[in-house]
């Protein structure tokens, strides 16, 4: 592969008890593109995204083989603390999961357990990540509101914010529009676009439609198995394989 | 034909249905009526704070009963409830999973031992520990009878409920929740102190004031290790004599004795209404919990 890469998926197989969720599954994701996983549910899509923040770890009876590398650390080496690892990526989930606390403790969460005690430093990681996210002015008033008070679009945002107040050089979503109004989805896939110039992003849907609005990179899984992948565009025109293009042309779903 | 047997069958379940709530309310009247004597005569107040007990001379106060209950359900909590929410906490969040299927049946089978068989435990092992070992320890004498007995009993007897509950609460709260603190970078037991704890607030709470309750009213054990002295206790390592045990040792055997009876109808009337009041507080407050977690 011929771009700068800082993730890379070697020989990844994931089994929960005797299902085999996922199956030697290799890939090296770009830096500072869009990569979008797309696939039918239940093809793995999820487990390749919880497999590299290590949240596999804490599921009942699953077994990980294969190596992940970051920035050339294997994230499953023993000796590697699992907490350095999530802090560099940020993840946001299907539905939005706010904390069980004020608008401004969300964004403080992740600093402050990093580290950041200092009230004034929290308060400027706040306003600068709120005003990114492009919530600032409509939440400044009620930052010390539960967050759940906050519309579901906006909640999704302040989940994105909180996110990148830890400073993850990565960012995971997990069909991150799927429980948002068509509207507030727009808005998280702007801000998914500005943010990899900055970021490597890596979105799993199985909205064939956003993949072809978002992504630079796309990968293809079919039943535990990376079936093709490639440059957005490539796979979009020219896919090789006839299971991709039977799920593009939506024969199989 | 058939729709009128579907409207007797409705009708006569209804009926049975409502017998538990109109139980409570005859409870509640039939105290009442009894305690009418004692309550016509003294004030309430004066019997709820006089501290005399002397029923052959007519002074019926509460006040060293209600210390005793208030004692040794005070220790039974402060033992109980750091001790069970650590259980349930290790359970819903640390334990491997064969750990926990095997352990939840077997606190829930505590719950279900006769509370004269933790009385008897409670006598053999507890009592002498209390004024055998852990007495001199704090160079004091003790029988080992006392509010340190009761209270260690009493807080066995509360665990499973307290763990119960707390473990429902647990489980209420969502795994994508935890997955969102643990993805922040943050260690397992940052995302049970600030997140799963916080969620489950009120739930908790539930879960300590039903313990709270279940302590309140228990008779038997504590009956049996407590010491049973109408003074009010000054140090857990005294004896005291919770209401439930007035009641329990007395009726049926002084009722010779002139407004004897009333005294402890009355003393029923309390206890039956400080059960009510928190177990309804608890409901209440676990409503509330459930509409907030959805």
């Amino acid at each position: 592969m011929d771009f700068p890469t800082h993730l890379r998926i070697q020989n990844l197989s994931v089994s929960y008890g005797d299902h085999l969720a996922l199956k030697d599954v290799s890939l090296d994701v770009p830096d500072k593109k869009i990569t979008v996983i797309i696939g039918p549910s239940g093809c793995g899509k999820t487990t390749l995204l919880k497999s590299l923040n290590r949240l596999l770890d804490s599921v009942d009876g699953v077994k990980i083989r294969g190596n992940i590398f970051v920035d050339d650390e294997d994230i499953y080496d023993p000796r590697v603390e699992v907490t350095h690892i999530r802090k560099k990526m940020g993840l946001l989930s299907q539905k939005p999961q706010v904390l069980p606390m004020s608008v401004f403790d969300n964004i403080a969460y992740g600093p402050k357990i990093h580290g950041t005690s200092d009230r004034k430093k929290l308060s400027r990681i706040v306003e600068r990540e709120l005003r990114a996210a492009g919530l600032w002015d409509e939440v400044k008033d009620r930052l010390h509101e539960p967050a759940s008070q906050l519309s579901v679009g906006q909640q999704q945002r302040l989940c994105l914010a909180r996110g990148l107040a830890v400073e993850p050089e990565i960012i995971l979503g997990d069909e991150p529009t799927s429980a948002l109004d068509p509207q507030s989805s727009r808005i998280v896939e702007q801000r998914l676009i500005e943010l990899k110039s900055d970021y490597t992003v890596i979105v799993v849907t199985h909205i064939l439609r956003q993949g072809r609005r978002i992504a630079d990179y796309l990968a293809f899984l079919y039943l535990g198995e990376l079936v093709e992948h490639g440059p957005a565009e490539e796979v979009f025109a020219h896919p090789k394989d006839p299971r991709t293009r039977a799920y593009l042309t939506g024969e199989i779903s | 034909m058939r729709h009128l047997k579907d409207l007797i069958a409705r009708r006569a379940m209804f009926l049975l249905t409502a017998v538990p709530g109109f139980l409570v309310l005859s409870m509640l009247f039939g105290l009442l009526q009894k305690s009418r004597a004692i309550l016509a005569l003294k004030s309430f107040s004066g019997l709820l704070f006089g501290s005399g007990w002397h029923p052959l001379k007519g002074e019926f106060g509460f006040l060293p009963f209600l210390m005793g209950t208030l004692w040794v359900t005070l220790v039974a909590m402060v033992l109980a409830v750091p001790i069970s929410l650590l259980t349930a906490v290790y359970l819903s969040e640390y334990a491997p999973k064969f750990i926990r299927e095997f352990t939840k049946p077997v606190i829930d089978l505590l719950a279900g031992i006769p509370s004269v068989v933790y009385g008897v435990w409670g006598v053999l092992m507890i009592v002498p520990f209390v004024g055998k070992v852990l007495a001199p320890l704090f160079g004091v004498y003790s029988s080992g009878y006392s509010v340190l007995s009761g209270g260690i009993v009493l807080a066995i007897m509360v665990f499973p409920t307290i763990i119960h509950v707390a473990l429902e609460v647990f489980s209420s709260v969502s795994h994508e929740l935890r997955e969102t603190s643990l993805s922040l970078g943050a260690t397992k037991w940052e995302t049970v102190k600030y997140v799963v704890l916080r969620k489950g607030l009120q739930g908790i709470i539930a879960a300590v004031v039903l313990g709270l309750s279940r302590a309140f009213g228990e008779t038997m054990a504590v009956l049996m290790v407590v010491g049973n002295v109408a003074k009010i206790p000054k140090s857990v390592f005294d004896p005291a004599y919770p209401l439930p045990a007035l009641i329990a040792n007395n009726y049926g055997e002084m009722m010779s004795v002139p407004l004897y009876d009333s005294a402890l109808m009355l003393a029923a009337l309390v206890l039956l209404l400080v059960v009510l009041v928190f177990n309804l507080g608890a409901r209440f407050v676990l409503m509330k919990a459930e509409r907030r977690a959805e």
